[in-house]
């Protein structure tokens, strides 16, 4: 027998529903006139049709998931479960210092261990999400060029490889972006920085690093000089920072300020809309900015302080959403600075055992040791069999693994991102290999198949200029 | 390989431009533009009788894979804009060179021309990306 979702309840099965209980003290105007149509149901149809559902979602629990650029690692569940006590989810938003101090305790020492992995002096937890961090640490950089005088510092250069949220949350700041090129290595292209620092008033350079190539950029320590010595400060897009726990830190490169997600590198499941938490954290001569109140050890207490006239003031609601924050203090302690290490070795490792096994099959953007993740280009079988990156991709689903980022970062045409993560055995990164060259086989043999697919799943493949076009966006008519 | 029509003018940021007559241009985006974004789904496009300078942005080009700006190849005023391709952004994608052209314009630095790229030289630069 099929399972199939209730929609596809006959007409004659639903049932018209008045909800006449629940229209108590709702004005007139307001209250439906037609009744709703619901299909009338026992409470075992009702559970098998969640049920089927769930089956048909794919996530970390359920397979591979080799996302780049998203990290989907796999998170402990007990970190869902000591951040979902009630000791912390019941807390009282408006509590009293003295109420609290358990849970300032972990901000403070988050906050402590934060600076001491990244290499800086104090960290906010305010921001919801990386774009968020993004746009905070701008604001902190702006005010710190107003302080001094210097508010004419009007454009931010990103790198052409940046995530799309740079560009925007630089204009959302006010700033004018002006766009590095990548040299054939896949670093920065440092003629151009150099030309561009002296042709405008430089507030900041945004880098990832590593970028979103998986690639490290080895010239770093001359960008900073080259910006720094033209008055600009440096931003670090943390994005990627699970590639560098306890191996360097970002704070010894140069950068002034950096944003982290704690929601792809510690220890909460990233995607499915949040919640999410962008940590900002910042050298000594910024911490002024930062966003009000910061915690803070005072007398034997920890204290919300909000004393510093020139904070660029709240960027969220009270404190942040403190439960991702819980829940990357327990990866911390769990793992300890020796097992942190691990992770992002881990990581590095697991990308480069893909890369060297896949980069024979599939073509490598750049030929050189990657770092959590790595970049394969599908141009080369577009032009020889019609097969592109969407199709290896779509494929992919009906071997039951998550397609990876496919056309980021756009410098490269047809673009796989793959990131395996640290949390992946050896012997399903063979598998994946393993699945991967089948298919590499296929676009030769059996290339009909790769234009449909997925062939196997509850839907085929999807118009998606239609579905951005005319949406759908309910289930009964 | 993507289809380049000779005569045409083009850009490295892969548009091209038709002189039709006089100082009458009629300017889209090429055949690689259209197959690299994907099926185009949203255009938006600069007004009637607005004036631009020389690589200045006049719209934005929305795929199911990304979003791009839409530069003016050469300055000049816009005098049409194809409300076909507004309403059904495919026509882009089955006709870039034809039915898919975007917006009329009246060039006021025809000199200009002399900077963009001949057919040949724009087979030559999509040649080393596909």
């Amino acid at each position: 027998m099929k399972n199939r979702p209730i929609f596809y309840k006959k007409k004659e099965e639903l049932k018209n529903v008045k909800l006449s209980a629940l229209s108590v003290g709702i004005p007139e105007n307001l209250i439906r006139k037609k009744p709703l149509r619901f299909p009338t149901l026992a409470e075992n149809e009702v559970a098998r049709h969640y049920t089927y559902l769930s089956t048909l979602n794919h996530g970390v629990d359920s397979g591979f998931y080799p996302l780049g650029s998203c990290t989907m690692k796999y998170n402990f569940k007990i970190l869902e479960k000591i951040a979902g006590n009630e000791s912390f989810s019941n807390i009282y938003p408006f509590s009293s210092e003295e109420d609290i101090q358990g849970l300032l305790e972990i901000l403070y020492r988050t906050d402590k261990s934060l600076s001491e992995i990244f290499g800086y002096a104090h960290f906010t937890f305010q921001p919801a999400a990386g774009s968020h961090g993004e746009h905070t640490g701008l604001l902190i950089i702006r005010a710190f060029h107003k302080d001094n005088g210097e508010s004419d510092r009007d454009v931010v250069l990103i790198p052409d490889t940046a995530h799309g949220t740079n560009p925007a949350s630089a204009v959302l700041a006010g700033y004018k972006v002006r766009k590095i090129p990548t040299n054939d290595q896949g670093n920065l292209d440092l003629e151009f920085l150099k030309k561009e620092v002296s042709n405008y008033k430089v507030a900041a350079l945004m880098l990832t690093n590593p970028s979103t190539l998986g690639l490290f950029e080895t010239q770093i320590l001359e960008i900073a000089e080259i910006v720094h010595d033209a008055g600009g400060l440096l931003y670090y897009d943390g994005a990627n920072a699970n590639a560098l726990m306890g191996i360097i830190r970002p704070g010894d490169m140069g950068f002034d300020v950096c944003h982290l997600n704690l929601h792809k590198t510690f220890g909460t499941p990233h995607g499915g809309g949040g919640p999410g938490s962008g940590p900002v954290g910042v050298k000594d001569f910024l911490v002024p900015f930062l966003p009000n109140p910061l915690v803070k050890m005072d007398d034997g207490m920890y204290v919300l302080d909000s004393s510093s006239k020139k904070s660029i003031g709240k960027v969220h609601g009270f404190y942040g959403n403190i439960n991702v924050v819980i829940k990357a203090f327990v990866f911390i302690i769990m793992y300890g600075r020796d097992g942190l290490k691990h992770v992002s070795q881990q990581a590095i490792i697991n990308a480069n055992y893909l890369q060297e096994k896949l980069k024979d099959v599939y073509k490598l953007a750049y030929n050189r040791r990657c770092m959590h993740e790595f970049v394969l280009s599908a141009a080369k079988l577009k032009k020889d069999f019609g097969i592109s990156a969407l199709d290896i991709a779509k494929r992919l689903i009906d071997y039951g693994i998550h397609p990876p980022t496919i056309y980021f970062p756009q410098i490269v045409s047809e673009s796989m991102m793959m990131e395996p993560t640290e949390s992946e055995s050896k012997e399903e990164l063979d598998d994946f290999i393993q699945i991967m060259t089948d298919i590499r086989a296929e676009i030769e043999t059996n290339p009909e198949i790769l234009h449909d697919a997925p062939i196997t799943r509850v839907v085929g493949r999807l118009d998606e200029a239609k579905a951005v076009k005319e949406p759908k966006l309910t289930a009964l008519d | 390989m993507s289809l380049v029509m000779n005569k045409f003018y083009y850009t490295e940021e892969h548009e091209w431009l038709k002189v039709e007559e006089g100082n009458i241009a009629v300017v889209g985006i090429t055949d690689h533009a259209q197959d690299s974004l994907g099926d185009i789904v949203f255009l938006e496009m600069p007004k009637e009788g607005e004036d631009f300078t020389q690589g200045d942005e006049i719209g934005v080009i929305e795929s199911v894979k990304t979003v791009s700006n839409l530069y003016i190849p050469v300055s000049g005023s816009i005098i049409e804009v194809n409300s076909d391709v507004v309403e059904d952004p495919a026509f882009v994608n089955s006709s870039p060179y034809d039915e898919g052209w975007l917006v009329r314009i009246e060039m006021t630095e025809p000199s200009e021309l002399e900077d963009l790229l001949s057919a040949d030289d724009y087979t030559e630069l999509i040649s080393k990306e596909e």
